[in-house]
């Protein structure tokens, strides 16, 4: 069973349909509580950073704990960018702090976080038509950085659906890196925790495949 | 390696069926919105607008349903625009399982209707479509649906609607709608010219070249077309050739991969 945390944050009919094509009911829990039933956590996500606000101290410990006890999560968009530090989108909130690093605003210069790993190769400039604008949306290319369990199965070059104005930075636990302006972290995982910045439920086949990689980290 | 220009599908749907004006003889019957989506997406368009052409209050009920049944189909970012007037009606096509939604002449009119949906569903759901019209120099904006002109400035207007909080601007030309003359590249380049926000280019589309002039010279971040998808089979598809050999970055189907790929095809 997955569960899936509704915090507000725009609509989960998206993800909840895709689950349902890939054959997955997925419950929203009411209570941090119902997460001791969960398989597998996935935290959506649109909009601002400041609405993880929503999910309180009992929530975050009730995530942390599942994941202490090897549970699946995946973060998507906003969700994504919660398992870090924090963000400069909202800096007064905490993140999860499940991977190290700090988002920010997606900017038409290369800055590269210390934290890079040498084996993360970078991709190549930007064909540099048109105006850089942000937020960042529509459909870009996946460059593949690392062995994941998350892309598996997932070509390098394939493009994904994103909206959004902030990213997190390439750090050793991206797996998939994508350029606009700046190169950042389009895929993340490290162990069981896995985090996408684009939008799987609305990448077509690449994007359902991506989730069924998920849901077979569960099972 | 960089975003890709998107390709989009809209989808005039009235009474439940997708209609659409062919050389000046009327709305035409062009089938069923979730059976034509679904085809879109297998040939890769990349978006999907749904506009109810009729809007009126009684009719509502039927467009939540032909947004659940298009929903159903594809996972492609799904905008719906036509008619909506408030919040109430924005609720409704997001629960529905629209990602976006498009707002004109309620926009213009209470413009902070702008900056509240942005706060509710974040700025990416939030579109401004502009209609606009050349008269002298400038371009004129319009509003119900082409009817009723304004006196606002179009390229003022879609700064105004991006500060306000819009994510994106669907631009369309009154001049060319229905034309297949070619988008108004020289309209859309001054919009995506003056707005941070990617811009929509729409009206005029007749031909593959016509979405080559709207990315290069036009500067358009999308482009948006009806009638040039509805009636041929792999539109989708031969137009994304022609604009991946162009040059122009697009997200190409499985198969075209395959294809271009393949030693024959060097």
């Amino acid at each position: 069973m997955i569960s899936l945390i509704d915090y507000g944050a725009g609509n989960l009919t998206s993800v909840r349909k895709a689950l349902a094509h890939l054959g997955v009911t997925a419950t929203t829990p009411r209570a941090p509580a119902d997460l001791t039933s969960a398989d597998g956590i996935i935290v959506p996500g649109v909009g601002n950073f400041a609405v993880t606000a929503e999910l309180g101290p009992d929530w975050r410990a009730a995530i942390l704990d599942q994941v202490g006890r090897q549970r699946p999560l995946l973060g998507i968009c906003v969700g994504m960018q919660w398992l870090f530090d924090g963000s400069e989108e909202a800096p007064g909130h905490a993140g999860l702090e499940l991977l190290p690093g700090t988002c920010r605003l997606l900017t038409d210069e290369t800055v590269v976080d210390e934290r890079m790993d040498d084996s993360t190769s970078r991709v190549e400039g930007s064909a540099g038509m048109g105006r850089f604008k942000v937020p960042h949306v529509g459909w870009n290319s996946l460059h593949l950085t690392k062995q994941s369990w998350l892309l598996d199965g997932v070509d390098e070059g394939d493009q994904v659906y994103f909206t959004h104005s902030f990213a997190a930075p390439l750090t050793a636990d991206c797996v998939g890196a994508t350029r606009h302006g700046v190169e950042f972290a389009a895929a993340v995982e490290r162990d069981h925790v896995g985090g996408v910045q684009f939008h799987p439920e609305k990448s077509s086949d690449v994007g359902l495949r991506i989730l069924q990689n998920f849901l077979r980290k569960v099972s | 390696m960089s975003l890709s220009k998107r390709i989009i599908a809209c989808l005039d749907v009235r009474d439940g069926s997708v209609v659409k004006g062919i050389n000046f003889e009327g709305l035409r019957d062009a089938g069923d919105p979730a059976t034509l989506a679904r085809r879109y997406n297998r040939e890769g368009i990349d978006e999907v607008v749904i506009l109810d052409v009729t809007a009126t209050i009684e009719k509502r009920k039927a467009l939540a349903e032909t947004i659940q049944a298009v929903a159903r189909e594809i996972f492609l970012p799904l905008c719906v625009g036509g008619g909506i007037r408030g919040e109430g009606h924005a609720e409704a096509a997001i629960e529905a399982g629209a990602d976006k939604v498009g707002i004109n002449t309620a926009a213009l009119a209470h413009p902070e209707l702008i900056t509240t949906l942005a706060r509710r569903y974040g700025s990416q759901a939030i579109i401004v479509a502009i209609d606009a019209k050349r008269e002298d120099d400038r371009f004129k904006m319009y509003v119900r649906s082409g009817q009723q002109g304004t006196d606002r400035d179009a390229v003022e207007w879609a700064r105004e609607a991006a500060d306000r909080g819009a994510g994106e601007i669907l631009l369309t030309s009154i001049d060319r709608d229905g034309t297949k003359q070619g988008f108004d590249c020289e309209l859309t380049a001054a919009v995506s010219s003056a707005v941070p926000i990617p811009v929509i280019a729409s009206g005029g589309a007749g031909s593959f070249g016509h979405f080559v002039d709207v990315f290069t010279e036009g500067q358009a971040d999308a482009a948006l077309a009806a009638s040039i998808f509805h009636y041929a089979e792999h539109a989708v598809e031969d137009l994304k050739t022609h604009l991946h050999e162009h040059g122009i970055p697009v997200r190409l189907g499985a198969l075209q991969k395959s294809e271009l790929r393949s030693p024959k095809s060097e």
